[in-house]
């Protein structure tokens, strides 16, 4: 059974991981941008002629000349705060527009990720299951090309055929011109997120079908296995009693440990299909050196990968039998 | 007991029939790395100041003329597909030179003492848990675009694994005896470093750096594709994909497919070479 002390401090543990992690992140991407010749003041005036004196007033508000641990230490109070700044291409809290986004491109790496797990699990049994077949063949040759395929290129060549040469889909913006965004309907809405998840997902498969059909190869060479084919049990049933109950752990842990390349792949296909998620508002962050916003969405993406991680640990210490019955399972 | 021949055949017999392993996997190497050096040898030589406008060919399809077709100004794609490869791969072998630089550093360091050791963990997760297209986008702000920026970023994001394996390889080998009997003799850390170390880990060094180069060369056309660090005047392949989208709903179909192409068969090419060199170079894990 589940050890509920242990669990809890587990929790805890991470917390505090968390925390000096967060720390970690914002002061080292926080120097980055302050060591960066591109200066702050001078975008948030943008094409506005400004006097000398004017400039120097609003380097003094923005507190442009303190020392640089003045600047961390209030950038981390604000943190402390939730207070992440105003985003100077939108004008709105970051954190408005983070939470904004961050649903669109939740839903986006959600369903990507069920799919491409699904599929990949499924493939990956299939071809380590019909070793040396052209089934294995194909799933083999599919994984390495496209793990050597560029996300975004796959991106648009689905775009190219789905919405230039077909018609299916629309190219590009979540949003139909001329509507509110609050006013679209679940359909419509749906309609846009097809290309995207279909890009994520084909991508996705390659590292989980190849981990997934080694791992069954390994499984199906096991004495307990050859056991089992002794006894008589064949086909889909030795597989399932004894082939996916082993390596269905691993695999889940491992797409759970891939949520740093999801994200970066999302960032990639929220730029091709022009969908309105974090990934894009990051790229426009990034270009039109909107800093707050970026420095927000870096710290909104690293907890969002740690949360991935400590997932696949929980997964691993506490779902599986082997360790979790283990005396020597402390941290 | 029959010997089964066919399940001792490497996948590429078809190729080169029935010569021994080692020469076929010296062979396919050779080949492959020909091939690469070509293309970067090839890209020098290309002006881009030859690759002429002119806007009586714009758009035209693929033809024998211009194999990759030719874009909006009329230039031929084939030429500055070459010329972007060959920026992208020098760009790939800096970047993962460097990013193993790092890990050797960082993964000697790790054995000096257990703070050092600390501090070399921490470190790898720290820089594994933002996702690396947004570091490396921070970090090509932070050195104000350019390739430096690009190059700097890549391989500051990609040296975790190697450090990791590197590290433990490390531990590995100081348990053992000939290190205790050297350290008894009274040799210095350095000397252990370099006669029992070094040679040890060549094989992982050579083979991270191959293994490294097809993530560095995805990070740098993914990072160009977004509009970091290169200029349009620098036609990597990120960039030649990223000004060919403005003309994806013109049908305008070979302008991405193309370049996406021969970057997938570049990065191949580097997949081929990896698994290649980790045959030769530790044949107890060359059988699958």
């Amino acid at each position: 059974m589940l050890n509920y002390k242990k669990l809890v401090k587990f929790l805890g543990f991470k917390l505090g991981t968390l925390m000096i992690l967060l720390m970690a992140v914002s002061v080292i991407s926080f120097i980055l941008i302050e060591i960066s010749p591109t200066d702050p003041v001078r975008i948030y005036v943008g094409e506005m002629s400004i006097s000398q004196e004017k400039l120097n007033d609003l380097n003094e508000y923005w507190g442009v000349n303190q020392s640089l641990y003045v600047k961390v230490v209030n950038w981390l109070d604000n943190l402390a705060h939730g207070n992440l700044g105003i985003s100077l291409i939108y004008r709105i809290p970051v954190t408005e527009v983070i939470s904004e986004r961050f649903s669109a491109s939740f839903m986006l790496m959600f369903l990507s990720w069920i799919f491409s797990g699904v599929l990949g699990f499924f493939l990956g049994v299939l071809a380590g299951f019909k070793r040396g077949t052209f089934i294995d063949k194909g799933v083999k040759i599919y994984s390495y090309v496209i793990y050597a395929a560029p996300v975004f290129w796959i991106a648009m060549i689905l775009l190219m055929i789905f919405s230039v040469e077909l018609g299916w889909f629309p190219s590009g913006l979540a949003v139909p011109i001329g509507k509110v965004s609050g006013s679209v309907t679940l359909l419509e809405w749906l309609h846009r997120l097809v290309l995207p998840v279909l890009t994520l997902s084909i991508t996705g498969i390659a590292q989980i079908a190849l981990f997934t059909r080694s791992k069954l190869i390994e499984v199906s060479s096991s004495d307990y296995f050859l056991f089992a084919k002794a006894r008589g049990e064949k086909g889909w049933s030795l597989i399932k009693r004894h082939g996916i109950r082993n390596i269905l752990l691993p695999a889940i842990t491992l797409q759970f440990l891939s949520f740093s390349e999801l994200f970066g792949g999302t960032v990639l296909v929220e730029q091709v299909f022009s969908y309105p998620g974090l990934g894009q508002a990051a790229v426009t962050a990034g270009t039109q050196s909107d800093i707050p916003l970026l420095l927000g969405i870096v710290l909104v993406s690293t907890i969002f990968v740690f949360c991935g991680n400590s997932i696949a640990d929980l997964l691993y210490k506490f779902v599986d039998p082997r360790i979790r019955e283990s005396e020597a399972n402390d941290f | 007991m029959t010997f089964d021949k066919k399940k001792f055949q490497s996948p590429y017999s078809f190729l080169f029939g029935n010569i021994n392993l080692r020469t076929k996997t010296l062979l396919i190497i050779a080949l492959v790395g020909l091939i690469l050096i070509t293309i970067v040898i090839n890209s020098l030589f290309i002006n881009l100041d030859n690759i002429t406008t002119n806007f009586a060919i714009k758009n035209s399809q693929p033809s024998f003329q211009h194999p990759f077709g030719t874009d909006w100004m009329g230039r031929d794609m084939l030429s500055r597909t070459m010329k972007g490869l060959g920026l992208s791969v020098t760009i790939g072998a800096l970047a993962s030179i460097l990013s193993v630089v790092i890990s050797i550093f960082l993964g000697l360091l790790s054995t000096l003492g257990k703070y050092f050791d600390y501090t070399v963990n921490g470190l790898t997760d720290l820089f594994l848990s933002i996702p690396h297209i947004l570091l490396i986008m921070l970090i090509s702000i932070s050195l104000g675009g350019g390739i430096t920026g690009i190059v700097v970023g890549v391989s500051l994001t990609h040296w975790t694994s190697l450090t990791r394996l590197l590290r433990a390889e490390i531990k590995q080998i100081n348990t053992s005896t000939y290190v205790k009997i050297s350290k008894n003799f009274g040799k210095t850390k350095w000397w252990i470093a370099k006669h029992h170390l070094l040679p040890l880990l060549l094989p992982q060094i050579v083979v991270g750096t191959i293994i490294v180069f097809p993530h560095a060369i995805m990070h740098e056309a993914s990072v160009t594709f977004l509009g970091f660090g290169l200029s349009p005047h620098e036609p990597a392949i990120g960039v030649i994909l990223a000004e060919s989208m403005k003309y994806l709903s013109n049908g305008a179909w070979w302008l991405a497919f193309f370049p996406g192409l021969s970057l997938l068969i570049i990065v191949l090419l580097f997949d081929v070479i990896g698994d290649n060199v980790q045959r030769l170079l530790d044949p107890t894990q060359a059988n699958e």
